[in-house]
């Protein structure tokens, strides 16, 4: 009996194509990689030095006849950002507060609050700045542009940022008193 | 007398009835929810996960269809509105693409790419070498055995 041997046929993929799929599959993985880094990172941490941002005003929300404001403009004053929208319940709980905060540290001249307005129409966001009495700087979050870039989570959130520009507090959610705001910004005023 | 009465009363009546109507002639028809919700299938809502405007059921969408009526109301096109919420809210906002070159043209070529790829490596896999295909023009093997050498040069003599 003779044993017969068939040596089976050459198959493959060229080397090129293993390349080009591999790189391919790689670059799709590094991709979906970033997108689930960047969702577990959360908002930007303290003690972080932030790039400056714009914030378009509303007419009669300005800062010294300014249409919008940048936060090199604002540079050796505390500045106290506020994410809200006027469809947002929570924000309402605090937006008193903010004000009261507001007119408690306007005499200073060493804090200035800023509104961002997050996905809103102007109609109702000018009837909740009405309603709460709201007479801080405020603007709309053109194309959320800013609320990316502090990569917020919801509405309300609150920045609190020093005469450096460096990020000191994260408020998630709403305050429940003007000494809540207080308590974030004094350390920060003691401080210079 | 009485022709000259009625033709003031006529006059009075008449300027009265323009003073009525020309408020009116001048206020455009509120769109109604299929005007508003024919734009707003097109958009979706920038704050729930893949919601279309139209359907959307909270706050905040009510709030967009409304800017979409009142946009409506004040003359401004299908594609001025959508650019507005663009503007305000961001691209992701819209149910296609805004720059469609890019956005086509960049995952068609991949597509494209990918196919090209897989039927390439599919004919390479199915076809079997020159040599397997045809195993008569196969070159014999040089045997280093003298003796199996001289054995087929033999057999090749007698062909």
């Amino acid at each position: 009996m003779t044993e017969t041997t068939t040596s089976a046929p050459r198959r493959g993929v060229p080397l090129w194509a293993q390349v080009v799929i591999w790189v391919f599959l790689v670059g799709l993985l590094a991709i979906v990689a970033l997108g689930l880094r960047r969702a577990q990172q959360g908002t930007v941490q303290p003690g972080q030095k932030l790039n400056n941002f714009t914030l378009p005003l509303y007419s009669g929300y300005q800062v010294d006849g300014k249409s919008q404001i940048s936060l090199e403009d604002l540079r050796g004053k505390v500045v106290v950002v506020n994410f809200w929208a006027s469809w947002c319940k929570p924000c309402e709980q605090e937006a008193a507060d903010m004000q009261q905060a507001w007119k408690d540290y306007e005499p200073t001249g060493k804090v200035v609050f800023l509104g961002a307005d997050y996905v809103d129409t102007e109609p109702e966001a000018r009837v909740y700045l009405k309603k709460f009495g709201i007479t801080y700087a405020n603007g709309p979050d053109l194309a959320t542009r800013v609320s990316q870039y502090f990569r917020i989570k919801g509405v309300p959130e609150t920045y609190f940022i020093d005469q450096n520009g460096v990020l000191k507090y994260v408020q998630i959610g709403p305050f429940t008193s003007p000494d809540e705001i207080h308590a974030q910004i004094d350390p920060l005023l003691n401080d210079q | 007398m009485r022709s000259r009465i009625t033709s003031y009363v006529l006059l009075f009546t008449v300027i009265l009835t323009g003073l009525w109507v020309l408020p009116v002639s001048a206020q455009a028809p509120t769109p109604s929810d299929d005007d508003v919700n024919r734009i707003a299938r097109q958009l979706y809502c920038p704050v729930c996960e893949n919601t279309p405007l139209d359907v959307c059921p909270t706050e905040a969408c009510r709030q967009w269809r409304e800017l979409i009526r009142t946009m409506l109301s004040q003359g401004k096109s299908e594609a001025e509105i959508k650019q507005y919420f663009v503007d305000h809210y961001g691209a992701r906002v819209l149910d296609e693409p805004p720059n469609r070159l890019v956005s086509y043209l960049v995952p068609a070529v991949i597509i494209l790419l990918g196919v090209l790829l897989l039927v390439r490596g599919f004919q390479m896999w199915m076809k079997p070498s020159k040599a397997e295909a045809n195993p008569a023009a196969k070159e014999p093997e040089q045997s280093s055995d003298p003796y199996i050498a001289k054995l087929e040069e033999e057999l090749k003599k007698q062909k």
